[in-house]
């Protein structure tokens, strides 16, 4: 049964993951007046010219695509920042430095929707490209340090990076498992055909040497 | 205001705080990634996918008036944006099959062993229920009315494959754990609030998984089913 998932199939698509993202708040600067805006996804504006307001990325996006607002980028994406979570990713070979839960998703929306607004946009995307690299060797060689375990915990790990990784360490979880118990989880295709062999009580075939 | 403030611990503020921002589409959005990544049939929530449906149907009306009305375009093609997140949103979480719910297909899966377990049947809202009926009982020839046993022959029940409960799950811890003993009373782990946790799903977890109210300390499950892999399409 275990071989019938793939495990290069994710269990969320990115687009999923991205869907997810799209509830975060970020702050835009509108360049008109509208009234609040009564969502069933919640409460926004009033909006006025050049007051700063708190939005969904996703409305942030729509008004941006419609040239009715600038985004202001979050904090943690500005080069000082990002230079600084990328020299801790590098040196702390264990721990993952604290980036939001979706930062691979919001900043490529932005990088999509609205590149003018990123001061340094080529360098904030090279670093997060890097820290992203760093984050995901840093998780796939810490899987090598796994061994026979009911359960592991990993501070600040990211959705896309959980999405990424969740299908193979499952598996190997699951593998290393069931190898340190093999009494608790019957090896279905095993069983069967163990007794198909003594069943038909036929000599083994030679090994061709 | 901060006096008041001083009778409640951090903890109670972050979680009320998160309590009143938290809105219907989060909820659905949290409903459909937990039902997707779980081993198992949550329950279904039926209340909360009756209260998005009422929402819904309101700001359709809001959505059609502001058509006629001659409302700033804008303004409406934002609340249209909003409308069909919350419907996919809800399409999604929903999973009945009349609305091509997406969540069908691990109900379709192991729909024999929900059949059989009260427990699990009883999670299935009227339409899933009205669903499992439909594609399996009216499809099974003479001979093989049982939905248990392959044919009348059968002594026991020996065709309903289940799910593989005791896989490893990801969760999302909500707040910081007691020490939980994992794997029979072997070794004990306790997490904190920014932690994944990769964990067996075995009967003490299953527990927290299975029931919405004992669900308090994962914010989320983001499960692995390394036998149990649910996929769309």
């Amino acid at each position: 049964m275990a071989g019938q998932s793939d495990p290069h199939i994710s269990l969320f698509s990115a687009e999923e993951v991205e869907f997810m993202a799209e509830d975060e708040l970020i702050e835009i600067v509108p360049n008109m007046r509208m009234d609040p805006l009564n969502f069933i996804c919640g409460d926004f504006g009033p909006f006025l010219p050049q007051i700063a307001s708190q939005v969904p990325l996703w409305l942030a996006v729509a008004l941006k695509k419609r040239g009715k607002c600038a985004i202001r980028p979050p904090q943690w994406m500005s080069v000082e920042n990002l230079t600084r979570v990328l020299e801790g990713e590098r040196e702390s070979q264990g721990a993952f430095q604290v980036l939001p839960f979706h930062y691979v998703e919001i900043s490529r929306l932005l990088f999509d929707h609205a590149r003018e607004d990123i001061p340094d946009m080529y360098m904030v995307r090279s670093l997060i490209e890097d820290i992203r690299d760093v984050r995901i060797h840093k998780v796939e060689t810490s899987l090598e340090k796994f061994s026979g375990t009911s359960a592991v915990k990993i501070p600040n790990l990211s959705a896309m990076e959980v999405n990424i990784i969740r299908p193979f360490v499952g598996r190997a979880l699951q593998a290393f498992y069931k190898h340190d118990n093999p009494e608790k989880i019957p090896d279905v295709d095993r069983a069967s055909s163990a007794q198909t062999r003594a069943a038909n009580n036929e000599p083994r075939r030679q090994l061709r040497r | 205001m901060a006096s008041g403030a001083g009778e409640w611990s951090a903890e109670q503020i972050d979680d009320y705080e998160t309590l009143i921002s938290t809105t219907d589409v989060v909820l659905l959005k949290r409903a459909w990634r937990n039902e997707k990544a779980s081993p198992e049939i949550l329950p279904f929530e039926e209340a909360l996918v009756k209260r998005a449906k009422e929402q819904i149907q309101l700001m359709e009306e809001t959505v059609d008036d502001f058509a006629e009305s001659g409302h700033d375009p804008l303004i409406a093609s934002l609340y249209q944006m909003d409308l069909e997140g919350s419907i996919f949103a809800e399409i999604l979480s929903s999973g009945s099959a009349a609305e091509g719910g997406l969540l069908i297909l691990p109900i379709e899966k192991f729909m024999f062993h929900i059949w059989k377990m009260d427990t699990y049947r009883n999670r299935l809202s009227i339409e899933e229920e009205k669903f499992t009926e439909r594609t399996v009982l009216s499809k099974l020839p003479d001979n093989y009315q049982s939905v248990l046993k392959q044919s009348i022959i059968s002594e026991e029940d020996d065709m309903v494959p289940e799910p593989q409960l005791d896989t490893f799950v990801v969760a999302k811890c909500e707040r910081a754990t007691r020490p939980l003993y994992l794997d029979g009373s072997r070794q004990s782990a306790s997490f904190d609030s920014r932690q994944f946790a990769i964990l067996t799903s075995n009967k003490t977890i299953t527990i927290h998984l299975a029931g919405m109210t004992t669900f308090k300390w994962c914010l989320e499950i983001y499960a692995f089913c390394a036998t149990g892999h649910f996929k769309r399409n």
